[in-house]
């Protein structure tokens, strides 16, 4: 067992229910030590892939590794070397936030005294002390994703995984979110995390893998990712749909490169590596009698990033299967 | 939770963590594990007490509805009937009380907690075995409320203290080996409702097609043949023994050889599915 053992080694993943295919042979390659982003809309196999590695749901072809230990021939192993925080908070509704930590130390074989100092010490680390002993009804959305991320810490796994850690929290609360995350990776943990929003995997993410319809169309540092995409988007609404293919052909001369074409009629989308350069494009268009009802300048958002790699936009119709 | 993370702790070492993890849970772990889920449910428990209302009030009701009912048509008077029907009361009771087990089973695993559970390095039984235990207590609150209103309604057993509460053992341990089948529905079952409805096919001609309320001799051959082989005739039979005469029959043995072959083939099956439930 050496030191440089991957966190996460999977190749070919494969998870269907039934027909639908939620994960079509995805490999990943998660080293120790980094923040990995598994980026892609709802429906895409994220939750499916981390459950497989969880052991949560048995893989059905491809084969897995968490630091050199095989998922599915030794899954006791993998539970003690794996911190789960779901995408919904996974803690007992009935029990308040210390008990919950109490009942999970004890799980653990951690003896009761020593399980109480832990849940306190937690606690306090999470800003839920004076919510400590309150039913859990009471809780907002962020103190029960911190109750549940402390929970996932208590024997201070090596891996954690993070399923959506910030959907639905706002941003304040995600900020603080992102710092905790950060300060486990400085504590020595390695982090897979699935998130939907591109700024995320940029602001934390050493490396991301873009997932779509169970298969991995892209990997790179959030860097990468975005020169493919552009730094910034120009988003224009031609007057005449009719227009589309003259307008195409001024953006190629102007840029060198080709607009995304988005689904809706005479919609164009154009990656940007300056943002000023929108201003050569517009002039470009004006000269050549093209005419614009809308136009708009945007950092790319995820819909983006899967229009340039996939071609379609994060609208997914088996978007119900997932979350099951 | 803000920047003031981690006061200089030890740094997390994987390597460390692979060489130290083991590789099976232990029976003394288990145990343990089974124990603290058994305490949860009792927190729950605590919190929920309208769940107990159903052993609080069905074995003062039934004894109540079954005696003035059946009592003159059956045994000629109320009280020459209270020694035959407190012990089919007893199994019915308690077999009612186990069947509840399964639902809530089935409702407990549809939530977050469960993922965690599962996520964790423990075994596998100890999420299902932890609220068996603890409905020790509701088996023990439904069988010692039964006798006590029989006792009410002027019932003397003859076997004496030891005799009840003997008979009262062996059907609390009746039920608990029983609910390893309703645990079973509650993870093969894709509701709780659908849970209920399943328990209840198994649950009625269990209790009604035995000797709880009626003598077999007046009944048909074949319903008195099945009748003979009902592991509930056995056990009220059992506890007609022990409450009224003190006696340890042969249909001891015959409700524990029942309920033990019950709990082996019910016990995996449930661990089984349970791991397969997504």
């Amino acid at each position: 067992m050496s030191i440089t053992e991957p966190a996460v080694r999977a190749e070919g993943l494969v998870k269907a229910f039934g027909e639908h295919r939620a994960v079509d042979g995805i490999d990943l390659d998660v080293r120790a030590g980094e923040i990995f982003g598994v980026l892609g809309p709802n429906g895409a196999g994220k939750t499916t892939t981390l459950r497989m590695l969880a052991t949560l749901l048995p893989i059905d072809a491809g084969r897995a590794e968490i630091f050199g230990v095989d998922v599915a021939a030794d899954p006791h192993v993998i539970r003690q070397l794996v911190g789960v925080t779901g995408q919904y908070a996974s803690v007992d509704e009935n029990l308040t936030a210390r008990e919950n930590l109490w009942l999970f130390s004890r799980l653990q074989g951690i003896p009761s005294a020593r399980a109480k100092r832990l849940a306190t010490e937690l606690l306090g680390r999470f800003g839920l002390e004076e919510a400590a002993d309150k039913a859990l009804a009471h809780f907002s959305g962020g103190m029960r994703r911190r109750l549940d991320l402390a929970a996932s810490l208590i024997t201070r796994p090596p891996l954690i995984f993070l399923d959506e850690p910030t959907t639905g929290l706002d941003p304040r609360t995600r900020g603080q979110m992102w710092d905790t995350i950060r300060g486990l990776v400085a504590d020595g943990c390695t982090v897979l995390l699935t998130t939907q929003y591109l700024d995320e995997a940029d602001q934390l993410a050493d490396r991301v893998a873009v997932i779509d319809r169970g298969r991995k169309v892209a990997e790179g540092t959030p860097d990468e990712l975005k020169t493919a995409v552009g730094d910034s988007t120009l988003q224009l609404l031609l007057a005449e749909p009719g227009e589309v293919p003259a307008a195409v052909g001024v953006v190629r001369r102007v840029l060198g490169s080709d607009p995304v074409l988005s689904p809706e009629q005479g919609r164009l989308n154009v990656a940007l590596d300056q943002a000023d350069r929108a201003a050569d494009v517009l002039i470009a268009l004006r000269t050549a009698g093209i005419s614009i009802s809308s136009v708009s300048v945007a950092k790319p958002s995820l819909d983006e990033v899967f229009l340039a790699l996939t071609g379609h936009g994060t609208d997914d119709p088996t978007k119900a299967k997932e979350n099951r | 939770m803000t920047s003031t993370i981690a006061p200089a702790r030890e740094t997390v070492r994987a390597a460390d963590r692979v060489a130290a993890a083991r590789r099976h849970v232990s029976m003394g772990e288990t145990l343990a594990q089974t124990m603290t889920m058994a305490w949860r449910a009792v927190k729950k428990m605590r919190r929920n007490p309208e769940q107990f209302f159903d052993v609080v009030l069905q074995p003062i009701l039934f004894t109540a509805m079954f005696a003035y009912v059946f009592g003159g048509a059956i045994a000629g008077d109320v009280e020459s009937y209270l020694p035959l029907m407190i012990p089919g009361i007893l199994a019915q009771t308690v077999l009612t009380t186990c069947m509840v087990t399964g639902t809530q089973l089935r409702e407990d695993m549809e939530k977050g907690v469960f993922d965690r559970f599962k996520s964790l390095p423990i075994a596998r039984i100890a999420p299902l075995a932890g609220p068996m235990v603890a409905d020790l207590l509701r088996y023990a609150t439904a069988a010692t409320l039964t006798f006590a209103m029989g006792l009410l309604m002027g019932y003397r057993p003859g076997g004496g203290v030891a005799g009840v509460l003997a008979a009262i053992l062996l059907a609390v341990f009746t039920g608990w080996s029983l609910a390893w089948i309703f645990t079973w529905v509650g993870t093969i079952a894709k509701s709780a409702q659908a849970v209920q409805g399943i328990s209840m096919m198994i649950l009625f001609p269990l209790t009604f097609l035995s000797n709880a309320f009626v003598p077999i001799g007046t009944l048909p051959g074949w319903l008195a043949a099945f009748v003979r082989v009902n592991p509930v005739s056995h056990l009220v039979t059992a506890a007609r023994d022990l409450a009224n005469g003190a006696l340890v029959s042969g249909e001891v043995a015959w409700t524990l050889l029942a309920c033990l072959i019950v709990i082996a083939v019910f016990a995996p099956l449930s661990v089984r599915s349970y791991k397969r439930h997504i």
